[in-house]
C-alpha cells in the first residue's frame, strides 16, 4: 500500500520524526483557507502515488495567499504520469541549507534490511546510484539484531553529511528504522532530508509503502487501503477480493494461480494479441468466484474476447467446468469466451462443457491454441 | 533418489486440526507421506483421523521421531510456529501459509540462520514439495507427477509447477523431486539451494527451473549454474509483459526501478547455457529433447 506524502509524514511523526505543519486540501478554497491558517510562505504539493511531481509542476512555492490560489488552480486536476491530482498538501515552507537522502527497504538478495543514506539528496536516488554510487552510504541490518546506536552513528559518519547534521541525522535514521520495522513497511524514504540554516535536521518529503499482509497487526491501515490509486476495474475487482491488475489490451484473462495468470498474459502477447488484465482466481475456481471474475472483465469496455485458462490440480476438472457453467448462468457476457482446461480430470470437465459450446463459448486443447483463438476473436 | 524428503521422512503438521491443514494432511498421508502427528495445544490428546495431536512440536518429535514439519497455521501465527518447530528439534520446515508479513519472514529467516543453522526452511507461500512415489508434503496434486527421474523441478510459482509436472508426465518423463520455493520476498530455500541439491543427486540428470518477475533470484541462479552446474537446465520465466510497479499476484512478483524484468532473467539464464522456453509448453518440449539426449 502506497501512502500519500502527507500520510507518510503523519506516519513518521508518530515515531517522533520532525515534520512541518500542514493541511490536506481537496479544493482551491480549502487550499487558500489552509494557507491562511498556516501563514505564508507555504508549499503547495500535489498528492499522488508517483514520483517526478516537481518536474511535472506539481510542487510550488507560494509567498502569498494569492500565489496559493494560483498554484492550487493549476495543480488540481493536473495529470502526473497518469495520476490525476485530486488532493493537495499545503505545508509551512522551510529554509534549506542542505539536502540529503535516507531510506530503508528489504534487500531480497542479502535477505537483510538495507539502509541508504546520501549527502546528495533532493534528486532521484537512482540517478545518484548510476552516476556517483560512492555518494550513497549503505548499511545492511540483520532484523534479529536491529539498528544499534553505534551502527547508526558509523553509517551516518560514512555518508559525509555536514558535521552540524550528524546528531540530528543519527536520531532520525534510528527512528526511521523503528518506523520501518514496527510499521511493517516495505519502503520508507525521506528525500530530501534537510539541514536548515539554523542546523536542524528535518523531514521534507515522505515516501512510504506498507505491507498489506501486515494489516492484521495494524487495523488503522485500513484507511490507507481506501486511498490507494486503482482504476475503476481494479477497484471493482478489489471489492470482490480478486487479484487483478488492469492492462491496456482487448483479451480478458482469467487463470488460476498467479504464475499461470502471468504466463497467460505473456502467451496472449506472444501470439500477437494484448491482454486487458491479469486476474488470478486462486485455487478453488468455484461458480461464485468465476462469476465475479467474469463480471469484472465484462465491465471493461475494451475487452472483445475472454480467455479462461485453468489448470486443475487438487481442484478437479469437473468442478471447474461446473463452476464455469453456473457462472455463465448468473451473468450475461458480451464477449466470446475461449476456455483451456487441463490437469486433473480435464476430460470429464471438457465433456461437461461440450453441450454448452457455441460460437460464444469455445474449448481449445492447449494454452497456445486457446490464446490464438482468443486473439483472433478480439480482432 | 530424491532431495530433501523421501518415503522415510516423518512429518508433523502444525495446523492439522484446521480445515485446510486437515484436508491436505490427509491427502498427503493417502499419497504415502509419513504424517505422524499434528499439533494444537487446545486439542492435545485427540486425533485427526487416527493421527495423534500433541500440544507442542517438541512433544510430537519426542513421541514420533518426526524430523520435518509442514505449517498450515494462519499468517499471524507463522512466525511463532516456525520457531516452535526449530526449537522442537525439526530440521526441515515447510510453510504453506500465504500472506505472511515480509518483516516476519526476514526475521525468522535470519533467526534460523543464526541459532539453528542446520534447519532448512521452505516457503512461506509455497506449494511444498513432492518426491513422486515417496512423499508429498504440501498442496501439490500427487497424481499429476510421474515417479522416478530423471528430472528435478524447482519453481517460484504453484500452478506453473503443476503445469510442468503434468506436461512431463504426459511425455512419460518422471521427476525425482519437485520443489516449490514460493513467491514471497524472502523464501527460506532458494533456487541455488535446490540446484545444488539436484547437482549432487545421482538420479537427477536434468533440472527444470521456473522463475517469475521480481528480485534477482533467477540472475543469481544463472551465475551459480554457469560456475557449478554440470547437468542440463531448462527454464521458463513468467511475466514478460508485466507492467512495472504492479504486484502480479505474488508479494515478490514486481518489477520496480527497472529491475527484476523477465527479459533480463531470461538473458542471464541463456548466458549461463540454460535452454529457455517462451512458454510452459515450449519449456516442456525442450526438456523432452534434453531427456531424449541423455545416454
Amino acid at each position: 500500500m502506497d501512502l500519500f506524502e502527507y500520510q507518510g509524514k503523519q506516519f513518521f511523526a508518530a515515531y517522533g520524526m520532525p515534520v512541518s505543519p500542514g493541511e490536506v486540501a481537496f479544493t482551491v478554497e480549502d487550499a487558500v483557507a489552509a494557507a491562511e491558517r498556516l501563514g505564508p510562505p507555504v508549499m503547495v504539493k500535489a498528492q499522488v502515488h508517483t514520483g517526478g511531481r516537481g518536474k511535472a509542476g506539481g510542487v510550488k512555492f507560494a509567498a502569498t495567499v494569492d500565489d496559493v490560489r494560483t498554484h492550487a488552480e493549476n495543480i488540481l486536476g493536473l495529470d502526473i504520469r497518469g495520476h490525476v491530482v485530486k488532493r493537495l498538501w499545503i505545508e509551512k515552507a522551510s529554509d534549506i541549507a542542505e539536502e540529503y537522502y535516507a531510506s530503508f527497504t528489504l534487500d531480497r538478495s542479502a535477505k537483510l534490511h538495507l539502509g541508504m543514506l546520501s549527502a546528495e539528496g533532493g534528486v532521484e536516488i537512482e540517478a545518484v546510484a548510476e552516476e556517483n554510487p560512492d555518494a550513497i552510504a549503505k548499511i545492511w541490518v540483520d532484523p534479529v539484531v536491529g539498528l544499534t546506536e553505534e551502527a547508526a552513528a558509523a553509517w551516518v559518519d560514512a555518508a559525509n553529511l555536514n558535521p552540524a547534521a550528524r546528531d540530528g541525522a543519527v536520531d532520525i535514521v534510528r527512528k526511521l528504522y523503528q518506523a520501518y520495522v514496527e510499521g511493517d513497511a516495505d519502503l520508507v524514504e525521506i528525500n530530501p532530508l534537510i539541514l536548515t540554516p539554523d542546523n536542524r535536521v528535518h523531514v521534507l518529503d515522505a515516501k512510504v509503502t506498507l505491507d498489506a499482509n501486515a494489516v492484521f497487526r495494524h487495523p488503522d491501515y485500513e484507511e490507507y487501503d481506501a486511498t490507494q490509486s486503482r482504476d475503476e476495474r481494479e477497484q471493482a475487482a478489489h471489492a470482490k477480493g480478486l487479484q487483478y491488475v488492469g492492462l491496456d489490451g482487448t483479451v480478458g484473462v482469467i487463470a488460476n494461480g498467479a504464475g499461470l495468470a502471468m504466463s497467460t498474459v505473456d502467451v496472449v502477447n506472444q501470439v500477437g494479441g494484448n491482454a486487458a488484465n491479469f486476474l488470478d482466481i486462486g485455487g478453488g475456481a468455484n461458480a461464485e468466484v468465476m462469476a465475479g471474475a467474469l463480471e469484472v472483465i465484462n465491465n471493461d469496455p475494451k475487452v472483445s474476447s475472454i480467455f479462461i485458462n485453468i489448470f486443475g490440480g487438487i481442484t478437479r476438472g469437473e468442478v471447474v467446468a461446473n463452476g464455469i457453467i453456473e457462472a455463465l448462468s448468473q451473468v450475461d457476457i458480451d464477449s466470446p469466451i475461449v476456455i483451456r482446461l487441463d490437469g486433473t480430470n480435464a476430460e470429464q470437465g471438457r465433456e461437461m462443457l461440450a453441450p454448452h459450446l457455441s460460437d460464444r463459448l469455445m474449448l481449445e486443447p492447449t494454452m497456445l491454441d486457446a490464446a490464438r483463438r482468443a486473439v483472433a476473436l478480439a480482432g | 533418489m530424491s532431495i530433501f524428503v523421501d518415503e522415510n521422512t516423518k512429518v508433523v503438521y502444525q495446523g492439522l486440526t484446521g480445515s485446510t491443514g486437515r484436508y491436505y494432511g490427509l491427502l498427503n498421508r493417502e499419497y504415502g507421506t509419513q504424517v505422524v502427528a499434528g499439533t494444537n495445544p487446545r486439542k492435545a490428546g485427540s486425533d485427526v483421523d487416527g493421527i495423534p495431536i500433541y500440544a507442542t512440536v517438541a512433544e510430537a518429535v519426542e513421541k514420533t521421531g518426526a524430523t520435518a514439519s509442514c505449517i498450515f497455521v494462519p499468517a499471524p501465527f507463522v512466525r511463532d510456529a516456525v520457531m516452535e518447530a526449530a526449537e522442537g528439534g525439526i530440521d526441515f520446515i515447510v510453510v504453506i501459509t500465504e500472506g505472511v508479513p515480509a518483516h516476519d519472514e526476514a526475521w525468522f529467516y535470519n533467526k534460523l540462520k543464526r541459532d539453528y543453522p542446520g534447519v532448512r526452511l521452505l516457503g512461506p507461500n509455497c506449494p511444498g514439495l513432492i518426491s513422486p512415489g515417496k512423499a508429498n508434503i504440501g498442496i501439490t496434486a500427487g497424481h499429476i507427477a510421474k515417479p522416478g527421474g530423471p528430472v528435478g523441478i524447482v519453481s517460484r510459482s504453484g500452478t506453473l509447477t503443476y503445469q510442468a509436472l503434468y506436461e512431463l508426465k504426459q511425455k512419460d518423463i518422471g521427476c525425482t523431486t519437485c520443489v516449490g520455493i514460493g513467491g514471497d520476498p524472502v523464501p527460506g530455500t532458494s533456487f541455488i539451494d535446490c540446484l545444488e541439491a539436484f547437482e549432487a543427486d545421482p538420479d537427477t540428470r536434468a533440472v527444470m527451473m521456473i522463475g517469475e518477475i521480481g528480485g534477482s533470484a533467477e540472475e543469481e541462479a544463472a551465475a551459480w549454474i554457469k560456475a557449478n552446474m554440470t547437468k542440463p537446465v531448462v527454464s521458463y520465466v513468467a511475466g514478460v509483459t508485466a507492467p512495472p510497479g504492479k504486484k502480479m499476484g505474488h508479494a515478490g512478483a514486481i518489477v520496480s526501478g527497472g529491475k527484476g524484468t523477465a527479459k533480463a532473467k531470461m538473458e542471464a539464464l541463456r548466458d549461463a547455457g540454460v535452454r529457455v522456453g517462451q512458454n510452459p509448453t515450449e519449456a516442456g518440449e525442450l526438456m523432452a529433447e534434453v531427456v531424449a539426449g541423455l545416454d
